[in-house]
């Protein structure tokens, strides 16, 4: 998927009504946002973020100092590793060590759902067949979620004392 | 939090020059590791720099690293900074590390290595002038500069690399690199040596692929992604259908515990701690609750186990004490020796004999060893010189003189070291000599010592070591640290001193004399074993059948893996010696260290009053224990992780499995049918749980504990998925699924509260009591995860195990035991406390004590809430130690009081 369909739709799905126009720059066709009223953006990931926060769905990038952090590092490894490999070996290694990463996590930070995992789930879209039937453990339930609707933690079932 | 360096990793540059940001805010530990050490469990290729975060995440972005660090100091995202850190991440690093490659590793110059970085550096260089901006994002340095200054220093730092047309750049990068932060991180990573010094790294880096043609295809992966195997996965099935059938039956408890031929004997000791002191929480985890783990690990998995210690009480020391608190030796031994049993009671330590040195048993051995040791000739006999008191008829001991340093003149030095300039004196050296006791000047006298002849011994102690290491599990410290006193080659050793308090030597002329602590303190394991069981030498004389786990801290190694050793080989008489020595690194508290003399850090009397359970401090103490590396206790992380770990994570799921039986099935477990994906359940936690018992089997105590809450997130990760509290209200399929879940989860629960028994034994015990866990189920830990609550099986009332931690709580916790202030009083003030106050303030500290006395009595007389009376006591041991410094007296130890 090109990257400006990608950002396109991820509009969509943050609610931004008015779709903006992408251009493409350089032989690995970056994404470039034409803003209004600043200078242009570059790339995947930083253009992501910034529709994040025009949306003014700023959760989607981590509330607390770490979650920040590793949201930026998952969408690092986005542009760097997934897009970046494509021998078969690579793609090997780099699915298990996200499968062994989300052997006890829901989502990529832990249990909230954030822009890694949209981004993360596009990018590994093209490697996965959804209709393979033996599901691989973990990273299923990166790909069977339907990634815009967030799923709510269930009430602890026990009331902290205090 | 922690992080991992490599020498020469590129990537340290930016972030030791970025963490300053975050000083202040959170406690950082540096640890250098390998270049192809994997420190993030979940990469299969190696990555350094790595931030492993406090809650166990970690960040293996060099980027995020920094940005983290930025985050903490209040720093707030924005697009531009994001924009350079991806342009960064995705241009920059591959032309960067191709370059670096080219010089540093096959030795290219010039324009073979510019060349593949010049399209960056250009960029960076208009951006900076087209801004019109001295840094990147900006009027003032931020994130995007420390990165990018960080990947290109290595590089830049050469002018060669530095184009002169790229003006912008270069006073950009000028102006970072003379600040002081990046002046220390360029130092500590380049070395002075210039970009070389990345070499043993880069030297292990794959080829960086050329930037180009990169190309991205869209086949689909075809292998499929299976970590578990069909097998594995029926395996485990089988095993977890066999049930309480598949348990042997348990091992009859023996009394006094003795080898037992043809089953493994293990005997396992921890340090003999020194009686005339309350050991503090580094004491404590580095020998007797390190051991007690592996102890009763070692029972679970039913090898015939002998677990002893004791105090160490003889020497200079505990006379010292004597004398300051009045009391004969003896008197002292006897007041500590409580002391000391009662709190690792407290601690729940598992001892089967917990004895002491000062025993006609210990005198025996140790002279018999002598004996062996004089008529094969490994005893040496020297003169000393040495400082004797005419006045108090002895010899001196070098902490019993004080006088003028003879380097730099500093009055109060000690008989062994100057406080002031450090350096090691030999006593006879210091000028002005005072005996410390009556003050009168001690006169050199020469006198005869003993010496173990450790040279002589030092061929057999290589050869038992050449047959004893290989394939054993002493930690790589203890390894370490014997081998580099074989390198240096042994010394003969005296083991006699002028003293009274200790065991005496049997040899004419040696009357007034006692062997040193180097020579029988270890031969305290013995003597303790030998009141314990009059065979105690089916233990100790017994190597082919008993083997020997000894715990320590790693001071005490040279004791344990050279000098007993070479006395035992010399003695000839077919001793029982180490097999797997495990000693610990340092824990530090808070930001310093532990000291008594300061009041600074908890000591294991006073962790009683805290009002915190035994099995959290156990818990917290070996989720930090210094194990290959130093590592801090503090009390905020304390607080973090009986919060996240303890409550949210374990407690949450035990306590939800439990409920949802008591809640949804009437107490009664649920049948099972189970569907692909909970058989792939059961093959995780048994792989989990294989993976507990071969880091317990190495003594990896720490990273054990790690897997029992790897297996609770696998178990709440279940719970939330397959949602049992909504399916109950559903359809028969969706109740019969819900049963299914909450069976297998309370069956996960029980299996955690066997693995938990070793780390938080009364926790444990009470998870098997709210369960109802059959009896051999609760004592006995297979390989494999076994259905131990069949469908029908009743359980019993579930209730909360975990209390929450609450900041007030913690934070005058941490006043009080004074972490934080440990840098600001280098030097002991124990003399600054004699300032006495008028009797007016002590009167009304007085009145405040008793006052303080009633509120905290009323309390508890109204079984008030716990935390409330923690706090209070709190408040009144505080008054207790304000008064008692008015008063001008030291502290009074709290006495060790049992509490439930």
């Amino acid at each position: 998927m090109a990257a400006a369909a990608e950002l396109s739709l991820l509009e969509k799905s943050l609610g931004l009504s008015k779709g903006n126009k992408y251009s493409a720059q350089g032989e690995r066709q970056i994404p470039v946002l034409q803003t209004n009223n600043g200078p242009s953006l570059t790339g995947l990931t930083t253009i992501a973020a910034h529709l994040v926060k025009q949306a003014n769905k700023e959760y989607l990038l981590g509330s607390t100092a770490e979650e920040k952090a590793i949201v930026q590092q998952w969408l690092e490894y986005r542009v760097t590793q997934i897009d970046g490999h494509s021998s078969k070996n690579d793609i090997h290694t780099l699915l298990k060590d996200l499968n062994s990463y989300l052997e006890d996590k829901v989502y990529l930070t832990g249990y909230n759902f954030t822009l890694a995992d949209i981004l993360l789930y596009y990018g590994l879209h093209r490697f996965i067949r959804l209709t393979q039937p033996p599901q691989p453990p973990a990273t299923t339930t990166l790909i069977n979620e339907e990634p815009f609707t967030w799923r709510q933690n269930p009430p602890p079932a026990r009331r902290l004392t205090s | 939090m922690r992080l991992f360096v490599s020498e020469g990793a590129p990537g340290c540059l930016p972030v030791l020059a970025a963490a300053g940001r975050a000083r202040g805010r959170a406690e950082l530990l540096i640890s250098t590791v390998g270049p192809e050490d994997c420190v993030v469990p979940f990469l299969t290729r190696p990555k350094v720099p790595v931030l492993q975060l406090d809650s166990g995440n970690y960040l293996f972005s060099t980027s995020a690293i920094c940005r983290y660090f930025f985050l903490l100091s209040g720093w707030e995202q924005d697009d531009l900074t994001n924009q350079w850190l991806e342009w960064e991440a995705t241009e920059l690093q591959p032309a960067l590390s191709a370059a670096l490659y080219y010089l540093v590793v096959q030795g290219k110059k010039g324009e073979d290595v510019l060349g593949s970085v010049r399209r960056a550096l250009t960029h960076i260089d208009h951006s900076l002038s087209r801004q019109n901006c001295p840094f990147l994002a900006g009027e003032t340095e931020s994130l995007a500069d420390i990165v990018l200054w960080g990947a290109l220093y290595p590089l830049l730092q050469d002018p060669a690399y530095l184009p002169e047309e790229l003006s912008a750049l270069h006073s950009w990068f000028q102006t970072l690199s003379t600040q002081e932060p990046c002046q220390r991180a360029a130092e500590t990573v380049l070395k002075q040596q210039g970009v070389l010094a990345l070499r043993p790294y880069l030297q292990k880096q794959p080829q960086p692929s050329p930037a180009e043609g990169r190309a991205v295809t869209n086949e689909p992966e075809e292998e499929e992604l299976a970590t578990l195997s069909e097998e594995e996965i029926a395996m485990a099935v089988t095993a977890w259908e066999k049930g309480l059938e598949s348990l042997p039956p348990l091992r009859p408890q023996q009394n006094p515990v003795l080898p037992v031929t043809g089953e493994r004997n293990v005997l396992i000791t921890s340090a003999l701690p020194y009686v005339n002191n309350v050991p503090h929480l580094g004491n404590i985890i580095g020998c007797v609750l390190s051991a007690d783990v592996f102890a009763r690990y070692s029972r679970l998995r039913q090898w015939n186990t002998l677990y002893l210690c004791g105090t160490d009480e003889y020497g200079t020391a505990t006379e010292t004490k004597a004398v300051e608190e009045g009391l004969t030796p003896q008197e002292i031994c006897d007041k500590y020796h409580v002391i000391h049993a009662d709190i690792y009671r407290w601690f729940n330590i598992s001892f089967d004999t917990f004895g002491r040195t000062t025993t006609p048993q210990q005198t025996k051995i140790t002279q018999d060893i002598f004996q062996r040791l004089l008529t094969r000739g490994f005893v040496l006999q020297d003169t000393v010189e040495q400082l004797r008191c005419e006045h108090c008829a002895r010899f001196l001991a070098d902490r019993f003189v004080e006088g003028v340093c003879p380097f730099c003149g500093y009055e109060e030095a000690r008989g062994d070291q100057c406080d002031k300039c450090g350096k090691l004196i030999n006593a006879v050296e210091l000028k002005k000599p005072q005996c410390k006791v009556c003050r009168s000047c001690p006169v050199v006298q020469s006198t005869h010592h003993l010496f173990l002849d450790l040279p002589k011994l030092e061929k057999r102690l290589e050869e038992w070591l050449g047959r004893t290491l290989p394939g054993s599990d002493w930690t790589p410290n203890a390894r370490f640290i014997t081998r580099s006193w074989l390198r240096d080659g042994l010394k003969p050793r005296c083991i006699t001193r002028d003293l009274k308090w200790g065991t005496p030597v049997p040899l004419e002329g040696f009357e007034d004399k006692v062997f040193y602590v180097w020579f029988d303190a270890t031969i305290g394991y013995l003597s303790i074993t030998a009141n314990y069981t009059d065979q105690w030498e089916r233990w100790w004389k017994n190597p082919e059948q008993v083997d020997l786990y000894q715990f320590m801290a790693k001071d005490n190694v040279p004791f344990h893996g050279i000098v007993f050793p070479c006395s035992a080989l010399g003695a000839e008489d077919n001793y029982t010696l180490v097999s797997h020595l495990i000693a610990t690194e340092y824990l530090n508290y808070e930001d310093g260290k532990f000291s008594k003399s300061r009041g600074v850090g908890v000591f294991g009397d006073m962790a009683q009053d805290t009002g915190i359970p035994a099995d959290i401090w156990r818990f917290y103490l070996l989720y930090i224990r210094p194990e290959g590396q130093d590592s801090a206790f503090s009390w905020t992380d304390l607080l973090l992780k009986n919060n996240s770990e303890l409550l949210n994570n374990l407690g949450n799921f035990i306590n939800r499995a439990g409920m949802f039986v008591s809640k949804f099935f009437g107490g009664y477990v649920p049948e099972m049918v189970l569907t692909p994906d909970d058989q792939r359940l059961l093959a995780h936690v048994t792989l989990e749980l294989q993976h507990y018992h071969q880091l317990l089997e190495k003594v990896r105590i720490r990273d054990a504990l790690r897997s029992i809450l790897t297996i609770s997130r696998h178990g709440n990760q279940y719970i939330q998925v397959n949602e049992p509290w909504k399916r109950i209200k559903g359809s028969e399929a969706d109740r019969q699924r819900a049963g299914t879940v909450t069976g297998l989860a309370v069956n996960i629960a029980a299996l955690l509260s066997v693995m938990l028994q070793p780390y938080m034994p009364t926790v444990s015990a009470t998870i098997q009591a709210q369960l109802q866990l059959p009896p051999p189920a609760c004592s006995i830990l297979l390989t494999n995860f076994l259905c131990t609550l069949p469908a029908g099986h009743q359980i019993g009332t579930v209730s909360p195990l975990f209390q929450k931690l609450e900041n007030d709580q913690i934070e005058s916790l941490r006043q009080r035991f004074g972490g934080g202030q440990a840098k600001t009083s280098p030097k002991p003030t124990v003399i600054e406390t004699v300032t006495t106050a008028g009797p007016q303030q002590i009167q009304a500290l007085m009145d405040e004590v008793t006052k303080q006395g009633n509120i905290v009595r009323e309390l508890k007389a109204q079984k008030a809430d716990k935390n409330q009376v923690a706090a209070e006591v709190a408040k009144l041991l505080d008054l207790k130690k304000q008064l008692a410094v008015a008063e001008g007296k030291p502290p009074e130890a709290p006495k060790g009081k049992k509490k439930k």
